[in-house]
C-alpha cells in the first residue's frame, strides 16, 4: 500500500498514469502564473496549482489533471481554471478515450474572486461538453484538502466519482459554516463529525460517490480503470432519464431524512446495522454491508 | 427590485409566475411565444430543497415543452450555510441543477439567466453562470463573498481589498465588472422586454465567455492560456 493522500499532484500523475507516458501541457518551465496574486503580495506558482496533460492509462489515450492542494489549497484562479478548460477542450479535439481528474480543491480562489467564480463555471461546462462528446469523465477525490466549493459541485458533474475513505467531498467547508452560524451549527474542530458529514463512507452510502476504496494509489488507479471500462458505449452524456433518476434519488433523500441532523441517523435510516460502528469498519466489511443499503439513482414513476 | 416589477417589465404580454417559499415558477409570453420562468426571490439562500425545486421545473419543461426557452431569475445571497445541507450533499443538489440546465441547453432550450437583485457564489454558479447567456440589471450585486469574510480567509487586510475593489474587476461586486470579465453578456437598462427578445435571439450554444473577457479587457489570461493548452502553443500575451 502507498498513500495517495500523501502524494503531491506531481507525484500522483505518474503514479496513476502508465509509467512515463504523461505529457504535460503548459508545463512550469513556461512560467505562466496568476496575474492577480502579486498585487496581494501572495506567492505565485509556475503551474498555478494544477498539472494538465495527456498520457496512457491502461494503454489508452486518456487526458488528465491533478490539482495541487499544497498551493492555495488547490483553489481555482483564472489561469488554473483556463488550463483545465483548455485540456478538456483538447480532449474533445483529440477524441480522448476518457478524462481523469484528480481533484483536490477548496473551490474558488478568493484572491481572484470574480475571475475564479467564472472559471469554475467554465470548468463545469467544459466537463459536460466532454461528456456530451461521448467521452467519460472520472473524478478522483482523495487529497488531504478534500474537494469543496465549486469544485465539489464540478466533481458531481463527472460520470463517476471515486473517493478514498479519507477523501472529503462537500460544498462549504466546516469553518465557513461555523463562522456564519456558530459552533453549535457545525463544530469544525470535531474531526469525527466533519468526517461523518463529508467523508468517503458517508458519500458512498448516500449515493454521491460511486466507488469507494482505501487510501492506496494502486487501488485508486485500478478503480479509475474499472470506472472507465464500466461506462457502456454511448453512456457518457447526460440523459433525461439519468437526470430523472437522480432527481428521484435526491427527492427520496430529502423525504427519508426529515428531522435528522446526525449522519449516523441517516445511515440507520438507510438500514445500516449498528451505525456507530461504521467509522471503524474495515473496508471490506464496510463495502459488503454498504452495497446492500446504499442509495442509488433509479428511475421512479414517470 | 422586487420580482413582480421585474416580471411586469419583462413580460408585457402577460405571465402566470407564482412564488412559493421564495421559489418562482411559471410561464410567460415573450414576443407572442411561451417562455418557462424559474427563479428565486428575497435574496433567499439556495438550500437543497430550492435547488431541487428549480431542477424539477427545468426537467418538467424539457419533458412537457420541448424547445421552450427558459429564463432563470436570480436573486440569492448564496448557498445555504447549514450543517444539514452539507450532510445531505448540497454540492450534489447544486450539480444536479447545473446538469439539468446543461441538458436543457443541449436539447435545444435557450436558457437565459438574469440577475435582477443579488447573486453570490454557490447560488449563482449552477444557475445564471451555466445558462446559455447571463445578464444583469444595473443595480444588481454579484460577488463571491463579502469583503470582510474574504479578508479573513485570504489574510489580506480589508482596507486593501476595499481599495482594490474600487477599480479592479476581480474584486468589485458590481455587474459592470462581471461584464468586463465576460461573466455577463450584457447589462439591461430600460426596455427589459426588448432586451429579453434580443437575448433569446442572440444566444449561442458554445461557451464564449473567455473570448468576451479578453475582448472587453477584464480577463486577459484565461482565453490565451486555454488556447495555448488546447493547441499546444506558447501563450501569446494578450
Amino acid at each position: 500500500m502507498s498513500s495517495y493522500q500523501e502524494l503531491t499532484a506531481r507525484q500522483r500523475i505518474p503514479a496513476m498514469f502508465d509509467a512515463g507516458s504523461f505529457e504535460e501541457f503548459l508545463p512550469p518551465s513556461m512560467r505562466i502564473v496568476s496575474p492577480h496574486l502579486a498585487q496581494l503580495d501572495a506567492a505565485v506558482s509556475f503551474d498555478d496549482g494544477v498539472v494538465v496533460g495527456r498520457g496512457k492509462f491502461g494503454g489508452r489515450v486518456v487526458f488528465g489533471a491533478a490539482q495541487e492542494g499544497g498551493f492555495m489549497g488547490g483553489a481555482v484562479g483564472e489561469v488554473h481554471g483556463a488550463k483545465l478548460v483548455g485540456m478538456l477542450q483538447r480532449a474533445i479535439d483529440e477524441r480522448a478515450h476518457a478524462v481523469v481528474l484528480l481533484l483536490e480543491s477548496g473551490g474558488v480562489r478568493l484572491h481572484e474572486a470574480n475571475a475564479g467564480l467564472i472559471a469554475v463555471s467554465e470548468v463545469m461546462r467544459a466537463m459536460l461538453d466532454v461528456r456530451a462528446a461521448g467521452i467519460p469523465v472520472i473524478a478522483v477525490v482523495g487529497g488531504a484538502n478534500g474537494c469543496f466549493g465549486g469544485m465539489g459541485i464540478a466533481a458531481r458533474c463527472a460520470n463517476t466519482v471515486i473517493m478514498s475513505e479519507e477523501g472529503r467531498l462537500a460544498m462549504s467547508g466546516p469553518e465557513v459554516i461555523e463562522t456564519a452560524n456558530g459552533v453549535e451549527e457545525f463544530d469544525s474542530r470535531d474531526r469525527a463529525l466533519v468526517w461523518r458529514t463529508t467523508g468517503g463512507k458517508h458519500r458512498y452510502l448516500l449515493g454521491d460517490c460511486q466507488v469507494l476504496v482505501e487510501d492506496d494509489t494502486e487501488a485508486l488507479r485500478a478503480a479509475a480503470l474499472d470506472a472507465i471500462a464500466d461506462i457502456p458505449p454511448g453512456g457518457a452524456p447526460l440523459t433525461l432519464d439519468g437526470l430523472l433518476a437522480e432527481q428521484a434519488m435526491l427527492e427520496r433523500r430529502l423525504q427519508d431524512t426529515q428531522g435528522l441532523s446526525e449522519p449516523m441517523d441517516v445511515w440507520k435510516g438507510l438500514g445500516m446495522p449498528d451505525p456507530a460502528r461504521v467509522p471503524m469498519l474495515e473496508p471490506d466489511e464496510f463495502l459488503t454491508l454498504a452495497t446492500q443499503h446504499r442509495a442509488t439513482p433509479t428511475l421512479g414513476e414517470r | 427590485m422586487d420580482w413582480q416589477s421585474v416580471a411586469a417589465q419583462l413580460f408585457p404580454g402577460g405571465h402566470d409566475i407564482t412564488e412559493a417559499d421564495n421559489f418562482l415558477s411559471g410561464s410567460a409570453q415573450v414576443d407572442g411565444k411561451p417562455v418557462a420562468v424559474i427563479g428565486t426571490t428575497d435574496h433567499t439562500p439556495i438550500g437543497i430543497e430550492i435547488a431541487l425545486a428549480q431542477a424539477q421545473a427545468i426537467l418538467r419543461t424539457v419533458r412537457e415543452h420541448p424547445g421552450r426557452p427558459i429564463l432563470i431569475l436570480v436573486d440569492t445571497q448564496g448557498q445555504r450555510l447549514r450543517h444539514r445541507d452539507e450532510m445531505l450533499g448540497i454540492n450534489s443538489y447544486m450539480a444536479h441543477l447545473g446538469k439539468c440546465v446543461d441538458l436543457a441547453r443541449r436539447e435545444g432550450h435557450t436558457v437565459i439567466g438574469l440577475v435582477y437583485d443579488q447573486a453570490l457564489s454557490g447560488g449563482f454558479i449552477t444557475s445564471g453562470l451555466i445558462a446559455s447567456a447571463c445578464y444583469a440589471l444595473p443595480e444588481a450585486t454579484i460577488r463571491v463573498m463579502g469583503l470582510p469574510a474574504m479578508a479573513r480567509i485570504t489574510k489580506v487586510p480589508e482596507e486593501r481589498l476595499t481599495e482594490l475593489a474600487k477599480d479592479n474587476p476581480v474584486f468589485a461586486p458590481g455587474p459592470e465588472n462581471y461584464l468586463r470579465m465576460g461573466g455577463l453578456h450584457g447589462i439591461w437598462d430600460g426596455d427589459l422586454a426588448g432586451e429579453l427578445i434580443r437575448a433569446l435571439a442572440d444566444a449561442r450554444a458554445e461557451d464564449g465567455r473567455m473570448a468576451l473577457g479578453l475582448a472587453r479587457g477584464g480577463r486577459l489570461m484565461a482565453h490565451p492560456v486555454a488556447q495555448a493548452v488546447r493547441v499546444g502553443s506558447d501563450v501569446r500575451p494578450a
